[in-house]
């Protein structure tokens, strides 16, 4: 049987989840909006972030209440981990609000073939953020640093569509206005990936205790 | 691309009723007014006004001599076994001025029941620690008295421990199990409140764990007043915390903002262990 303060971590478990849930679906609306030219669906991206702020304040108080009870151990590092994984999911629906505000800018555009795998950049991104939170309700921190190399190859495919897009842009400059809006939303993929990467950094610490933040060889 | 488990999960409303709402809705059942009591010529108690809301545990933290056990005394009139006590001001439980002198003292401990820092059980059988005050309160087995018995055991989170040996002396219990028959003991004869004074203080972090988690599953039932010197024990189990300073009450609030933000540098102090 749980006990009080087990259920209460239980509750704030379940509210990191609900607005988890809620961050994804803003991501995905977000690229919705773009492919489709949905300006109104971009609007209520814009609209729904607040809900997500409101989710990162509530994860903080809860924490800094369960916090003063004084948990130690697994418990203690669950309530670090949940703020900071709170603080990544409010970065990713800021992301998205960025990714619909461009959707809305590039909607009044004519459409344009800059002949870049878009798509490809917010599949990768977008599951590495799913398998990173998926990690984090399995509680397996094998899967999650699986995950941690896959960043590298968003980084990668971001700097590859960053090259194509300024090619675009030098050779015909009528693209440039839309070129550097889609330039922008592939950095909002490229650190929506980054968010992931840290939550599966935080489930490595919640199961072993172990911080491997910042732990990565610098590039020679 | 695929639907994980977290998409699919959605907002509770009911998990998003929160202790501040409760604490707001729960009527106030005792409440002292302008309260002080003197031993001798010293002063124990200063002015103290404050209202204990019903169904909720309240906290009362300080450093010793700081009257906060003196104040809970003053809820079941135990200070009058002491010599030369003189209160002054009102104690009211359920509108009631309990410092009158027509308050039958035996009804208003029945309201209000007692828990004490060391377990004090009867060196009687397990049972008979339970029943006896229901005996004297006029109930027999033809009335039910073994089922209050095990009742008030399995509230008490006892039972499945002692059910197969009840009529054993009660001395033979641990230290913990001695405490929660204490509670089953108070709990029997249904009080409106709990008053404990140190509950888990003598108790080990284990048994200690177990008196919380039983205060915590009472609160549904009775109105719990509680002093503690453990400050995460009061963070983990209040909803209401008051803080005392030599016989001043300096804060009373919902426990969540006593030990997040508190409003005055002395609470913020003592909680933080920086003095007391």
């Amino acid at each position: 049987m749980q006990t009080h303060f087990e259920q209460e971590l239980a509750g704030l478990k379940q509210k990191l989840l609900t607005m988890a849930s809620h961050a994804e679906t803003a991501v995905r609306q977000a690229l919705d909006a773009l492919l489709a030219r949905d300006e109104e669906l971009a609007f209520r991206v814009r609209d729904n972030d607040s809900i997500i702020d409101r989710f990162e304040v509530e994860v903080d108080e809860q924490g800094i209440l369960l916090l003063a009870k004084a948990p130690l151990a697994s418990n203690l590092r669950l309530i670090a981990v949940a703020m900071r994984v709170s603080h990544n999911l409010e970065r990713v629906g800021d992301e998205a609000s960025k990714i619909a505000k461009r959707a809305r800018d590039l909607a009044a555009e004519p459409p344009l073939k800059a002949g870049i795998d878009l798509s490809r950049l917010a599949e990768m991104a977008l599951s590495l953020l799913q398998a990173a939170l998926d990690a984090f309700v399995n509680s397996d921190p094998a899967a999650a640093r699986a995950l941690i190399p896959r960043d590298k190859e968003i980084d990668q495919l971001n700097k590859d569509i960053s090259a194509a897009l300024t090619a675009l842009m030098m050779s015909d400059p009528q693209t440039i206005t839309r070129a550097l809006h889609l330039m922008v939303v592939a950095k909002s993929l490229e650190r929506i990936a980054d968010h992931g990467k840290n939550i599966a950094e935080e489930v490595v610490f919640l199961c072993e205790a172990q911080d491997i933040r910042h732990t990565a060889r610098p590039t020679p | 691309m695929p639907e994980t488990p977290v998409q699919r999960i959605q907002v509770s409303p009911a998990a998003a009723a929160s202790s501040a709402a409760r604490q707001a809705a729960a009527p106030t059942l005792i409440e002292t007014r302008d309260l002080s009591l003197y031993y001798g010529t010293s002063q124990a108690l200063k002015n103290i006004s404050l209202d204990i809301p019903e169904k909720l545990v309240t906290a009362f933290i300080g450093p010793s001599g700081c009257g906060k056990s003196t104040l809970l005394r003053c809820f079941n009139r135990m200070n009058d076994l002491i010599d030369n006590v003189r209160v002054q001001g009102a104690v009211r439980i359920g509108g009631e001025d309990i410092c009158s002198p027509e308050v039958d003292l035996i009804e208003l401990r029945k309201r209000v029941g007692m828990v004490f820092q060391r377990s004090n059980p009867f060196p009687k059988s397990i049972h008979e620690n339970v029943a006896y005050a229901l005996r004297l309160h006029g109930l027999d087995k033809r009335g039910g008295l073994d089922e209050v018995v095990e009742r008030s055991l399995r509230q008490a989170a006892l039972w499945d421990e002692v059910k197969d040996r009840l009529h054993t002396s009660a001395l033979g219990l641990s230290g913990g199990q001695q405490q929660r028959l204490c509670i089953a003991r108070a709990i029997a004869i249904r009080p409106d409140i709990l008053l404990m004074d140190e509950p888990a203080s003598a108790l080990d972090p284990l048994a200690t764990a177990r008196i919380e988690e039983l205060i915590l599953d009472l609160k549904t039932e009775f109105t719990i007043v509680i002093v503690t010197h453990n400050m995460q024990q009061a963070a983990r189990i209040s909803d209401l915390t008051a803080f005392f300073y030599l016989g001043e009450l300096i804060e009373h609030d919902a426990t969540a903002r006593i030990f997040t933000h508190p409003a005055r540098k002395q609470t913020e102090d003592y909680v933080s262990g920086r003095f007391g």
